[in-house]
């Protein structure tokens, strides 16, 4: 089964970063990520700009319209995910609870709705 | 490195928490007491290596501090001109330990570990204040960028002060709950769920400060009993840190640890500290703990694991500390002594939804089923390897599973 780990955060807590504190955390994730692969369940993961630096675009109202900055405008935002292939829930949360993010932010964890072949 | 800076550093190390403690003791103002001691330890660094070391550094540090304190922005060189006063209150050093002179240190762990501060921010801030370690050696440890961890510090010193959380020892009758959270801050330092190889690096480091903690802690407190016991679990614990990982980089679990890679003297010593913590006759969790740590030790002796023991041990530990880890930690012991059945039946009286998703339950079951030649072991080991997140015990379950 798959699941979505969407991982927000203040950014403020990467925007106050020194360089090396970036490193460091690239490092912690890039372990994390390793883990997942070694365990075999990493299907996909990215990490994200800044919300500013999102666009957002909508035909809803019969015209095409671009938007500067982010969706919404909270306090904690997007700032990537990971898609993971495991079991169940239960998996999916103890894999959840390791990302470095769940120390400082907010991890939800949703259920892929794709049927599968 | 010069003298003075060498003697500098040795007091630093040494004196850091007792001097803070003492400097902020008066205001519960922990952030401006860290900024007088740093200051003092600045100028001492300018001063000493020319007018030479004082006799006693620490009350030198701690006048220098609180005329800091005191004038606020004079210059440096003004500042250090001050006589060094007499009426000094720091403990003497003959001086046999009562309530007033007692390691001002203590009283620094109380407040860290007071009921009012955020449990995740109690071992990071002993760490900071006793210790004197700086967020950057905190924050990867604990998997966090250091602004964050940084930011948590400054809001638990601005809680300390704004609340005025006081710098006393608890009454009796708050102690031991008190105690319990000062222990339990210094515990999960030690026995946290490290994970990544970042966080490698810096285990070993965390590990080594909950350590020198958890003595620092019996220093202070000789005659309280969870104290010895939280520092003999400790000792237990480090004393098998090498025989953890085999040498083809394997895990392995206790009971199949080469006892010869157990360290005997870190062994000794913790069963000299839980048997001086038995004397006192006041059992607690921590001491139960560390009792089934000895029963293990045993083994180095004996050769055998004695699980009846240790099954008792946990029926006790259930009884003043229930928890899911000691029910299933029993029912792996009665697994053992009285055979796979009873184990699975152990299991069976925990209650299921707290256990649904909780890794050494489904791992304990797995065992116990195999151990019975039960077909439904595979379904319980592939539930176990879901649930671990880390690579060395993933692959130590996939090889149980075959």
């Amino acid at each position: 089964m798959r699941y979505t780990l969407f991982l927000y955060n203040e950014e403020s807590s990467w925007a106050d970063m020194s360089e090396a504190d970036v490193q460091e955390q690239l490092g912690i994730f890039g372990a994390y990520i390793q883990d997942l692969k070694d365990a075999g369940v990493c299907v996909d993961t990215d990490w994200l700009q800044p919300s500013m630096a999102g666009t957002v675009i909508t035909l809803k109202d019969g015209q095409r319209r671009v938007q500067d900055g982010p969706y919404a405008d909270t306090k904690e935002q997007l700032g990537g995910y990971f898609v993971i292939d495991v079991p169940d829930l239960d998996a999916a949360l103890a894999w959840a609870e390791k990302c470095p993010t769940a120390r400082y932010g907010l991890i939800e964890v949703r259920p892929s709705a794709m049927p599968t072949e | 490195m010069t003298t003075a800076q060498a003697r500098a550093e040795e007091v630093a190390r040494a004196s850091y928490g007792k001097l803070l403690a003492i400097l902020a003791a008066g205001s519960s103002d922990i952030a401006r007491a860290e900024d007088a001691l740093a200051d003092a330890f600045r100028t001492a660094l300018e001063i000493w290596p020319e007018r030479g070391i004082p006799d006693n550094p620490e009350a030198w540090l701690i006048t220098t501090s609180r005329n800091r304190l005191k004038d606020g922005y004079r210059s440096a060189a003004h500042r250090t001109t001050t006589r060094i006063e007499e009426d000094i209150d720091m403990p003497a050093a003959t001086a046999t330990p009562s309530e007033d002179i007692r390691d001002p240190r203590l009283k620094l762990m109380f407040v860290c570990a007071h009921p009012a501060i955020g449990d995740t921010v109690r071992a990071p801030l002993m760490l900071q204040t006793v210790l004197g370690l700086e967020a950057e050696q905190i924050a990867p440890a604990f998997l966090l960028p250091q602004a964050t961890l940084a930011q948590r510090l400054v809001r638990a010193k601005r809680k300390i002060k704004e609340a005025r959380i006081p710098f006393v020892l608890p009454d009796q009758a708050d102690m031991p709950d008190r105690l319990e959270a000062v222990l339990e801050a210094i515990y999960g330092t030690f026995a946290r769920d490290w994970n990544g190889e970042v966080a490698a690096s810096g285990e070993e480091d965390m590990r080594r400060e909950a350590l020198f903690l958890a003595d620092l802690l019996v220093e202070m407190l000789p005659d309280e009993p969870e104290v010895l016991g939280l520092a003999a679990i400790l000792s237990f614990t480090d004393a098998r840190n090498g025989a953890r990982v085999d040498s083809h980089g394997h895990f392995q679990p206790l009971e199949t640890q080469d006892v010869r890679l157990w360290d005997r003297m870190r062994t000794v010593r913790a069963r000299a500290l839980l048997v001086r913590a038995q004397k006192i006759g006041r059992i607690g969790r921590f001491q139960l703990e560390a009792a089934i740590q000895a029963v293990h030790a045993d083994r180095m002796m004996t050769g055998i694991t004695n699980w009846r023991a240790i099954a008792q041990l946990y029926e006790g530990l259930l009884q003043i500390a229930p928890t899911v880890g000691a029910a299933v930690g029993r029912a792996a012991a009665v697994g053992r002594a009285a055979g796979p059945d009873a184990g699975l039946r152990a299991l069976e009286q925990i209650d299921p939804e707290a256990v649904a998703g909780f890794q050494p339950y489904w791992a304990t079951r797995a065992h116990l089923l195999k151990a019975g030649d039960l077909p439904e072991a595979d379904d319980a080991f592939d539930k176990a390897i879901s649930l671990t997140t880390d690579p060395v015990l993933r692959q130590y379950l996939e090889r149980q599973r075959v």
